[in-house]
């Protein structure tokens, strides 16, 4: 049990990946806290990572924005229209 | 007018361009995020649905069953590059061997970052180093990260997608941002 407990900076902060997305077990969230009790690097890892992620949100709720206008160009349509074309009457 | 039969799809794919290209090059360009490549996938899903059209039994719609054959395509694609030689370097953050194994790397050790850091969050130019930074990934750990944190998509969703396992993606995921962490720590918050 206790040896479960002890885990690794690379088993914590992938575990605190995890949690960025929310996903992380309730297990999972009090093995990083007990981390972090003797592990600074890994607890500003978790800092930043938060910060990170609300970098992440701001710049996928823009990019979001910018995707769903995204198409092929009119001239790369045609072309592949005519190819359609060609291959359909064979 | 006659009432449309609900239970048979017809394929008509003189207007699967008009119909479906803007709705698949969409699906497609969220995911794999380059144009060319995305341009290609739709046009060999046009090419194998239309080879495969004899196969066609109408249970499905033509949509659905075009998306189908992209699924396809987007898991050969995530396969191709994920056995790619000579793609960029995943640097290692943590020992992988020997009594340090699982601790950080000396120089890979984050450093703090200044106290404005929080303000620059919406900042375009962040947004553009954001990119860049995911760019200098290995396209496999880009695209799982782009997916699940940019495009938000369940993780489920993107296992079934991609085929492989949720632990499979957060290792991508926890190797993605540990890495970007480092670019953009080097790059922007530390520059």
């Amino acid at each position: 049990m206790f040896k479960k407990l002890n885990i690794t900076c690379d088993e914590a902060t992938t575990i605190c990946d995890k949690n960025q997305y929310g996903e992380a077990s309730f297990f999972d969230k009090i093995k990083i806290q007990i981390h972090f009790l003797k592990c600074k690097i890994c607890a500003l890892y978790t800092k930043q990572n938060m910060l990170l992620t609300k970098a992440y949100k701001s710049k996928g709720a823009s990019d979001k924005v910018k995707s769903s206008s995204l198409c092929m160009s009119q001239e790369d349509k045609e072309k592949l229209r005519k190819e359609l074309e060609k291959l359909n009457t064979q | 007018m006659s009432e449309p039969t609900l239970t048979e799809h017809k394929l008509d794919p003189n207007k699967w361009i008009d119909k479906y290209s803007d709705y698949l090059f969409n699906y497609t360009i969220v995911r794999v995020n380059n144009y060319d490549i995305s341009k290609d996938l739709v046009q060999e899903t046009f090419f194998a649905g239309l080879k495969s059209a004899k196969n066609f039994q109408g249970k499905a719609s033509e949509r659905t069953w075009l998306i189908s054959i992209l699924k396809r395509k987007i898991i050969d694609h995530y396969r191709k590059i994920n056995s790619k030689k000579g793609q960029a370097e995943v640097r290692m953050n943590f020992y992988s061997d020997g009594e340090n194994e699982g601790n950080w790397i000396e120089e890979r050790v984050p450093q703090s970052w200044d106290n404005e850091a929080e303000k620059q969050i919406e900042n375009v130019e962040l947004h553009n180093q954001i990119d860049a930074c995911i760019d200098h990934l290995p396209e496999k750990h880009a695209m799982v990260f782009r997916m699940k944190t940019i495009q938000e998509i369940d993780t489920e969703d993107i296992c079934k997608e991609l085929d492989i396992t949720s632990s499979n993606l957060w290792v991508i995921i926890h190797r993605a941002r540990t890495q970007l962490r480092k670019c953009l720590e080097e790059n922007w918050f530390n520059n």
